[in-house]
């Protein structure tokens, strides 16, 4: 049996038992956690067994590569499963305390491991129109998890995030349609070859663009990304923190994988116009998080700037920087996802995450800003923690790369994060608040933030390893032969 | 036939745009409807029209004879319509919700009164 299906077919498995069980809170919560466990095995052994032969292939059903529908597992894919994996359990988890009765009982762990299969299913598919729908699957389910509250805040945000979400779908329904006709196969290997014996045409040209622009829009990036910060901050912890953590990646992933794949030969203008989109959302999401006075707001815009580090590599096309990018992205779904885990913890214990209400959690809760104090600093990128190894390998790359400007304002934004960072340290953890109070807070609302941050402390400790694993995934991104043959050549190299 | 189904779906896509630009909540539902369809049209046109033979190998034989037409872009089109048609299911409820709740299909009333 081949692996590549199990990290699809356990979510889907465990759904569906979901649907069945009876709706009692322990025994879905238990349910849940025990899917998301089996999946990161799953996930763990395709990447254990990518990491020693090289790209797996999967083809559905028999049907050999253009005709059928391919899985395919490099090394970027197989290490966001992992990522995928690893969030899903701290997100099972963190439901254990976080959530309210009546989402819970309305079929919120169910969704959870439909989302988890969409995010799966994205990253493994090899197929464009697959790829299509498994983003269907899981907008559908992130939808669902969105607008399942009654206040008017969260079904308006809920509105603008559907419909900002199916124009982008639509555009890329429209790419793929034209893409059928011109190329006549939608299979990704098969396109890389169709692609490989032409020369940049109008055609071509535009395609890419539209490409660019729906992946864009689900990526967040600038001037795209205006409904995220409308929307994120609504949703409880324990969803809005599994949208944060992996559901923009997915439009990077897609951004990075159509693009070494399908059109490495871009003109050096495309390039320039990724690096300077990367820019701009870094630049325009920090001034954004920078005038917020509420937690979670200041976190979307952290997360929209912080989206830019990881389309840089896609500007430059060299291999560190390509590598830097996908470090950065590996790093940054930890340490946002636990943030926005930590913004639900403070808002059940003062109701509100806006900056006034906050304050003194250093004095009333020390163990639970100890552990924030490592997802903080590592996201304001403090030495020694992930967030620095990122950011420097980022900036040494672009210089090396002789883009001087982009590591310029790459070390800019990384002032203005820290400065963010900061200033919400200041506000949330220090700053005396009006009256203390001391609601008791359970250990185990703790635990999915302390699993987290034990994650980016082996980041920061076994950077080296996993930086030269970013490496030797950008070599394979950047000899797309290698996929191809491995596709349509039946399966191992 | 090219031609008048480019300009039809040409047409959904304009009119799709210019509903979603207004301001009411059942205009922007419309007109993402419109906008799926749009795409369904141009998946079909762009897959090659032609009026020959269904794909299907006739019995006792192992291929195809003649001109057949394309199987693929009906399979995109078909998948395509009942993923929009659940989408669009659920915007519905979704803009119902906020109907009931602001009394007023004006998009902007969402935004104006805080929850």
């Amino acid at each position: 049996m081949n692996l590549l299906i199990l990290p699809i077919a356990i979510p889907l498995f465990t759904a569906v038992v979901l649907l069945l069980a009876p709706v009692k809170a322990g025994l879905q919560r238990w349910i849940g956690l025990a899917g998301s466990l089996a999946m990161t095995a799953s996930a763990v052994l395709v990447f254990v067994e990518t990491q020693r032969h090289g790209i797996l292939v999967l083809q559905a059903g028999g049907w050999p590569a253009p005709f059928g529908i391919t899985l395919v597992a490099d090394l970027l894919a197989a290490m966001l499963l992992v990522a995928t994996g690893v969030v899903g359990i701290a997100i099972t988890a963190s439901a254990f305390t976080g959530l309210d009765p009546l989402r819970e009982s309305s079929g919120y762990h169910g969704l959870i491991q439909v989302l988890l299969m969409g995010v799966s299913g994205a990253f493994l598919t090899g197929d464009l129109f697959n790829l299509y729908v498994w983003f269907e699957v899981m907008l559908v389910s992130s939808f669902v998890l969105m607008a399942m509250h009654r206040t008017r805040e969260q079904i308006a945000a809920a509105f603008k995030y559907v419909t900002l979400n199916l124009i982008a779908s639509s555009l890329f329904l429209t790419a793929l349609g034209l893409l059928y006709g011109g190329a006549g196969t939608l299979n990704m290997a098969d396109l890389a070859t169709v692609f490989q014996q032409r020369e940049m045409g109008p055609y071509e040209l535009i395609l890419a663009m539209m490409l660019f622009t729906a992946f864009g829009i689900k990526a967040a990036l600038f001037p795209l990304f205006f409904w995220l910060p409308a929307s994120y901050h609504t949703p409880p912890a324990a969803v809005s923190a599994v949208f944060a953590g992996l559901l923009t990646k997915v439009g990077v992933y897609a951004l990075i994988r159509v693009f070494t794949l399908l059109f490495p030969h871009a003109p050096p203008e495309f390039h320039a116009l990724v690096l300077a989109q990367a820019a701009c959302t870094m630049v325009v999401g920090l001034i954004g998080a920078l005038t917020q006075r509420d937690f979670r707001k200041v976190l979307s815009f952290n997360l929209v700037g912080h989206l830019g580090y990881t389309t840089i590599g896609l500007g430059l096309m060299t291999r560190t920087a390509l590598a830097a990018s996908m470090f950065y992205m590996f790093h940054h779904i930890f340490v946002i996802t636990n943030l926005y885990l930590i913004g639900g913890i403070f808002l059940r214990l003062r109701r509100t995450t806006s900056f006034p209400a906050l304050g003194s959690i250093l004095r009333d809760y020390p163990y639970a800003a100890a552990l924030s104090m490592i997802p903080v600093f590592s996201l304001a990128g403090v030495p020694p923690l992930s967030g620095f190894v990122g950011k420097l390998a980022l900036v040494r790359a672009t210089f090396g790369a002789g883009a001087w400007w982009s590591g310029g304002i790459i070390l800019a934004v990384g002032i203005l994060t820290m400065v963010s960072m900061a200033r919400l340290w200041d506000e949330s953890f220090w700053k005396p608040s009006a009256e203390p109070d001391k609601s008791p807070m359970s250990r185990v609302m703790l635990i999915p933030i302390a699993g987290l941050a034990a994650v980016t402390l082996f980041i920061s400790i076994a950077a080296e390893p996993i930086f030269e694993l970013t490496l030797s995934a950008s070599e394979q991104l950047l000899n797309p032969q290698i996929y191809v043959n491995a596709v349509l050549q039946g399966g191992r190299p | 036939m090219e031609l008048i189904l480019a300009i039809t779906s040409g047409a959904l896509y304009a009119a799709g745009f210019y509903l979603m630009l207004r301001r009411r909540l059942a205009q922007l539902i419309v007109g993402l409807g419109l906008l799926s369809n749009g795409t369904n049209l141009l998946i079909f046109t762009a897959g090659s029209l032609t009026r020959a033979k269904a794909p299907i190998i006739p019995e006792g034989q192992t291929a195809m004879a003649g001109p057949f037409a394309d199987p693929v872009p009906q399979a995109l089109v078909l998948t395509a319509i009942v993923i929009g048609f659940g989408v669009l299911a659920f915007a519905l409820v979704l803009a119902h919700r906020v109907h009931a709740m602001t009394g007023s299909d004006d998009i902007d009333a969402m935004s104006k009164v805080r929850g």
